[in-house]
């Protein structure tokens, strides 16, 4: 199988900015496509969610949430003792890799459609789930031992909850569910068929914006890019293990270890920035974008699959 | 041409804080404010506005003195020491005081 086209448009963005490059999607159109893109994964999830009995949802997103308040607990020593990083700075990188990456979730997704594999299709729904466990836990473990009433969560609640990602995501869900597949079928060839093809689209964007963190990682040193590839790979063994644990099939299996994996580069920071103002934020975003992004799309995706081979033929 | 002496208050920040000092400068005492994305280069690098997480912020206010006087206070206690920050003021003639 050659080189999938997604990560090939990828690898052009990562060149043009390499290179020097004006190239830049012009930003309406950046973030037209990435409201399709989370519509089009919330509806997909929606539609699938109707078929599904609550009372086997529900557990397995209990399960969900859980890890997604366990991620951070385990990086943040790690950055801590290994990466000497300050409590704000360690706090918030933690907080990055604790909630998940849209984008690297979809990835996963044309991953498996190509290859024909099969996955729980109401997957949309943990992404939803996993975005903010791990964002409270990060603000939490910044303010230990300081005073958490100073933390001004209803302004953070309307940052996080009402952000593109959670709003869409979840309109999306709600809108697929109650439409059911019928009544969306006729939309289908925008919201499913054209899927791939605006992705890939995506993806140079995304390259080029991974790219232009390349100087920032220089400066942040070895720790922060051993850490922005192993991190995740051991995330991912958790998620698969997880996905294992609450039934979940080989692809769903696959999906999980990837949302594990991912860090968030869009709600994460946004948060952080407002709740936690001393942590620098080229830190957490040059790890999260500039070495975990590409590397869960380049080889992570890949190791994740094979690790779900290999646990469901244990 | 009769102008009415005035304060224009410039803060060049980051984008993440356009929702906070926009119910800041408001609950300050200014009775409006323009604000537009921006690009630039500073003490904190090139600021190419490439990821909505560094992108900046122009937020403008007309508004009299105490009220300057009141926002440049708060904008410094507040925000000097964590973000990217240039603030300023200049001193303006407007045609129609009672709006400002």
């Amino acid at each position: 199988m050659g080189l999938d086209p997604v990560v090939l448009f990828f690898l052009l963005g990562v060149a043009a900015r390499l290179l020097r490059s004006d190239l830049r999607l012009p930003e309406a159109i950046y973030e037209g496509l990435s409201i399709y893109l989370l519509l089009a994964i919330g509806l997909k999830g929606g539609v699938e969610l109707a078929r599904q009995p609550l009372v086997s949802v529900l557990p397995q997103s209990l399960a969900v949430i859980a890890m997604g308040l366990l991620l951070p607990l385990i990086a943040y020593p790690v950055l801590r003792r290994i990466g000497r990083f300050e409590r704000s700075d360690a706090a918030s990188i933690a907080a990055h890799y604790g909630s998940v990456s849209m984008v690297t979730f979809a990835v996963a997704l044309a991953f498996l459609n190509d290859r024909g594999v099969a996955y729980e299709q109401y997957m949309p729904l943990f992404v939803v789930l996993l975005e903010v466990p791990g964002i409270v836990v990060g603000i939490l473990l910044a303010k230990l031992g300081s005073d958490v009433r100073h933390i001004e969560w209803k302004t953070l609640a309307r940052e996080v909850l009402l952000g593109r990602s959670i709003l869409l995501l979840t309109g999306g869900l709600l809108i697929g569910w109650i439409a059911g597949p019928k009544a969306l079928a006729p939309q289908g060839q925008l919201f499913f068929d054209l899927f791939k093809g605006v992705l890939a689209l995506f993806m140079l964007e995304m390259g080029i914006v991974a790219a232009s963190r390349i100087r920032e990682l220089r400066r942040a040193g070895v720790f922060l890019i051993a850490f922005g590839t192993l991190m995740p790979l051991l995330f991912a063994l958790i998620g698969a293990t997880v996905a294992r644990l609450i039934g979940l099939s080989l692809g769903g299996t696959t999906l999980l270890a990837t949302l594990a994996a991912s860090a968030s580069y869009i709600a994460a920071p946004a948060a952080m920035r407002i709740a936690v103002p001393q942590a620098n934020p080229s830190l957490s975003l040059a790890a999260a974008l500039g070495v975990t992004f590409p590397f869960n799309i380049l080889a992570g995706i890949a190791i994740y699959h094979w690790l779900a081979l290999r646990i469901h033929t244990l | 041409m009769k102008t009415h002496p005035r304060k224009l208050v410039v803060i060049i920040t980051e984008g993440a804080l356009e929702n906070t000092l926009a119910r800041e400068v408001i609950a300050l005492g200014a009775h409006g404010y323009t604000i537009a994305d921006v690009r630039g280069r500073g003490t904190h690098g090139t600021r190419e506005a490439a990821w909505a997480a560094d992108r900046n912020i122009r937020l403008e206010v007309i508004c009299d003195e105490p009220t300057a006087e009141r926002i440049t206070q708060a904008m410094r206690e507040k925000y000097y020491a964590n973000f990217a920050m240039t603030l300023y003021v200049a001193d303006i003639g407007v045609l129609r005081p009672e709006k400002f």
